[in-house]
């Protein structure tokens, strides 16, 4: 193994609950009980004082921009993954739209070797569904699947696979080895120079409306067809009252649908863009206050699985211009325990378990991770985050890992920050600073089976 | 008031302040020299984005009739070109000296833009931005309404809002910043406002805006008008199924001669026609309607200067640009 530290965390509260001790060797939970300091095994571990900490299973989130390859300038794998780990994930699904587009199995194996050389965070590559992102001809999702990355999630992301007879192929054919198709719903003929919520605030801002009914009628043309098909549907960063509303109905008919929303579409609205600062221009929209609400409910409820940063940095000129000039996309990896914190346990909608159930449970089942989001118990994988949820911090983003200084929630006091990460029992984050990262055994012989389980 | 961007956030004081000072400075086009020497030393910069000679030479001729320094910058971009950034741009002018930049622009908010950022420390003038708004167009319809009313009333004009006039704005309200501009200035000056239009060519959220909506061109005019404010509509618009054809178009909302005909059986002997140009003749409005007496529209492009000078003067006027006690800081 690359190195044989012991660490013992003193005094966490697993999940929000009793104060207990974990003690972390060989990238396993060696122990947990009420006080291991004077166990034999402890003898020798470098002591985590976790006192008024909360811990939970590292974050694993299931919608990711790393950019690499083709837009260095935005981000690099190493950079984005630095965020990842600061922001208390162990594991990042890097969506599929670089240059070139993750298509191939040579795409997503190099963005998989990134990922591990970097050692942050495990980085999963996001299948292409469509070769190009073209919507026109399926990609060789298998070779992906079959590739050392092991795809299991297929997207199109930023694009909409539109052609009900494709996405029906794609829903189809990803059975083959239980992968899953997560769709960016948006019918692009009702979206054609879209750049912001269609409501109240488009009609005097004079911008071009992003309909609800746009991403709502894909949305339940998609759980329609999961359902003729019996395949496995995700729908990516869900933003409307009425997507959670037919959700809800797909879920009740039994319908395996997944979906996922963003911490800024929990937090903010349409309100924001009358300043026209394009900080606050993202896709899908920010919208009303109404799907804010909405959103909230059915992620505490579990209409909604998980939490997806859609972590998606610019560089500055792309946001220092006219609203219709600017890219959408805001970056997230950073902030989103604290947001979700904000706008879902301070509100007194969830608990520290149900956050740890939608962001690291749910988000590695169904990205199918089977060493990430497991229970903080003797024998599992150390993927484990330590959070100070009394902190409060005001967000920088010049301050910030990622190279994207694109931030929504610049200058807003947040609560909660992460003090350690630690990933296959390395700590990446100590302190609240980024440590080192995970260095995996040189001659792995099959992809995946480094680390101790 | 530092900048010119909307009629949204344009107090009732900072409105009439305008159009009142517009009243001092219509006098100075009746003179033999037409020039005051106000703005003399400083400079303005006319940058277009996107083209339109009507706006630009009325900003010029305000900013000459004041003694400013003129500079006239076309920057005319598509949106797909990359050139040069508003930003560059922006700081570019800054280096130069402008004391007041007057924008029009194809996208929404670019004016706001400006103004928000420290890429550029002078004062912005919106001379109309995407479908947002052109609040100098809104001020100088505003200009035209008050004269035409007070002379109904024989009150002065100067002091007076529009309170009990009732206006019908009819066409593409949905791609219009003459409209937005006007609905909320039309409100900050007591009139009441009915838009009329094809419901394609209506924004989802109308009905929140301080307005009447009606999708009824003769029934408006029959509740009785005092001005009717044509907006160009776009032929092109057609293609996007935003109505079937350029002929139903006309015969629906378009001011015709029948509806010419209309205002004087239905004894609105006062009612004005007004568009903000340029018009196209047969769709939106016909020929004859265009060059009645009730049309305003010479009147308006005239008042046009008026009003620029107006607020050039305002906002760079002085040893400041501090805001006056009276006015309300623009946003």
């Amino acid at each position: 193994m690359a190195e044989e530290t012991t660490y013992l965390i003193r005094g966490a509260a697993i999940l929000g609950g009793d104060a207990e001790d974990l003690l972390i060797r060989d990238g396993v939970i060696a122990a947990r009980g009420a006080d291991l300091s004077q166990t034999d095994t402890a003898a020798g571990a470098t002591e985590i004082d976790a006192d008024g900490l909360v811990a939970l299973p590292g974050m694993v989130d299931v919608h990711t921009h790393l950019r690499e390859p083709g837009r260095e300038d935005a981000e690099t794998v190493e950079t984005g993954t630095r965020a990842a780990a600061l922001g208390g994930f162990t594991a990042v699904h890097a969506m599929a739209n670089s240059t070139p587009v993750a298509d191939t199995a040579g795409v997503v194996e190099q963005v998989y070797s990134l990922g591990r050389a970097a050692g942050w965070v495990d980085v999963r590559p996001v299948g292409a569904v469509t070769v190009g992102l073209a919507g026109e001809q399926l990609a060789e999702l298998g070779a992906m699947h079959d590739s050392r990355a092991q795809v299991r999630m297929f997207s199109d992301d930023g694009i909409c696979v539109h052609d009900p007879v494709l996405m029906r192929r794609a829903l189809e054919y990803v059975k083959a080895f239980d992968g899953v198709v997560a769709q960016h719903a948006q019918e692009p003929r009702l979206t054609a120079g879209a750049q912001m919520n269609e409501g109240e605030v488009s009609a005097v801002l004079g911008l071009t409306g992003w309909p609800a009914v746009a991403e709502e009628s894909i949305i339940a043309r998609d759980v329609l067809l999961a359902q003729h098909v019996g395949s496995r549907l995700h729908v990516c960063h869900v933003s409307t009252a009425g997507s959670v509303e037919i959700i809800r109905w797909a879920k009740s008919r039994g319908i395996n649908v997944t979906a996922e929303v963003t911490p800024h579409h929990l937090l903010l609205t349409d309100d924001l863009v009358r300043s026209y600062d394009p900080v606050y221009k993202v896709n899908p929209p920010l919208r009303t206050n109404d799907d804010v609400q909405a959103l909230r409910a059915a992620l505490a409820d579990g209409t909604i699985d998980v939490v997806g940063t859609d972590h998606a940095p610019h560089p500055s000129e792309h946001k220092e211009c006219e609203w219709a000039q600017a890219a959408m996309g805001m970056t997230g990896l950073e902030t989103a325990l604290s947001v979700v914190q904000h706008a879902m346990i301070e509100t007194g909608l969830m608990t520290w378990a149900d956050f740890a159930r939608v962001t690291s449970t749910s988000p590695a089942g169904i990205g199918r991770l089977t060493d990430q989001g497991r229970p903080l118990e003797k024998g599992e994988p150390a993927n484990i985050v330590l959070v100070d949820p009394g902190a409060r911090w005001t967000v920088d983003p010049s301050a910030m890992a990622t190279m994207g200084r694109n931030s929504p929630f610049r200058g807003m006091e947040l609560p909660g920050k992460v003090v350690a990460t630690f990933f296959k029992g390395h700590p990446t984050v100590l302190d609240g600073k980024l440590n080192t990262p995970y260095r995996y055994p040189s001659e792995a012989p099959v992809a995946g089976a480094a680390g101790a389980y | 008031m530092k900048h010119l961007l909307s009629t949204e956030d344009l107090s009732l004081a900072n409105a009439v302040r305008i159009l009142d000072t517009a009243e001092e400075m219509s006098s100075v086009g009746e003179r033999e020299v037409k020039k005051l020497p106000a703005l003399r030393g400083r400079t303005v910069v006319n940058l277009f984005f996107e083209d339109s000679t009507r706006t630009r030479i009325s900003f010029e001729a305000a900013a000459k009739r004041l003694s400013a320094d003129v500079i006239n910058f076309a920057a005319k971009g598509s949106s797909v070109s990359k050139g040069e950034s508003l930003k560059d741009t922006a700081q570019t002018l800054s280096a130069m000296g402008a004391d007041a930049v007057v924008i029009r622009h194809w996208a929404s908010g670019a004016p706001h833009r400006l103004a928000a950022t420290d890429w550029i420390d002078a004062a912005v003038i919106n001379a109309g931005d995407g479908t947002h708004e052109h609040p100098t167009q809104a001020l100088l319809d505003a200009f035209t309404m008050r004269r035409h009313w007070t002379k109904l009333s024989g009150l002065p004009s100067t002091g007076a809002d529009l309170r009990g006039m009732r206006v019908a704005i009819a066409g593409d309200v949905l791609h219009s910043r003459v409209a937005r501009s006007n609905v909320w200035l039309l409100r900050t000056l007591g009139a009441d406002v009915t838009l009329v239009a094809p419901p394609t060519l209506l924004p989802i959220g109308v009905e929140r805006w301080p307005c009447s909506i009606s999708y009824d061109m003769d029934e408006t005019l029959e509740k009785g008008v005092d001005a009717v404010m044509m907006l160009r509509v776009q032929g092109e618009r057609m293609n996007a199924s935003f109505f079937p054809s350029t002929r139903e178009y006309s015969r629906r909302w378009g001011f015709d001669d029948n509806r010419l005909r209309a205002l004087d059986s239905l004894g609105l002997k006062d009612t004005i026609i007004m568009h903000p140009g340029p018009m196209n003749r047969g769709l939106e409005i016909s020929a004859a309607a265009a060059d009645s007496p009730r049309s305003t529209v010479l009147a308006q492009v005239k008042n046009g200067v008026s009003i620029r000078m107006a607020a050039l003067y305002l906002l760079l006027s002085g040893d400041t640009r501090e805001p006056a006690a009276t006015l309300k800081e623009s946003s």
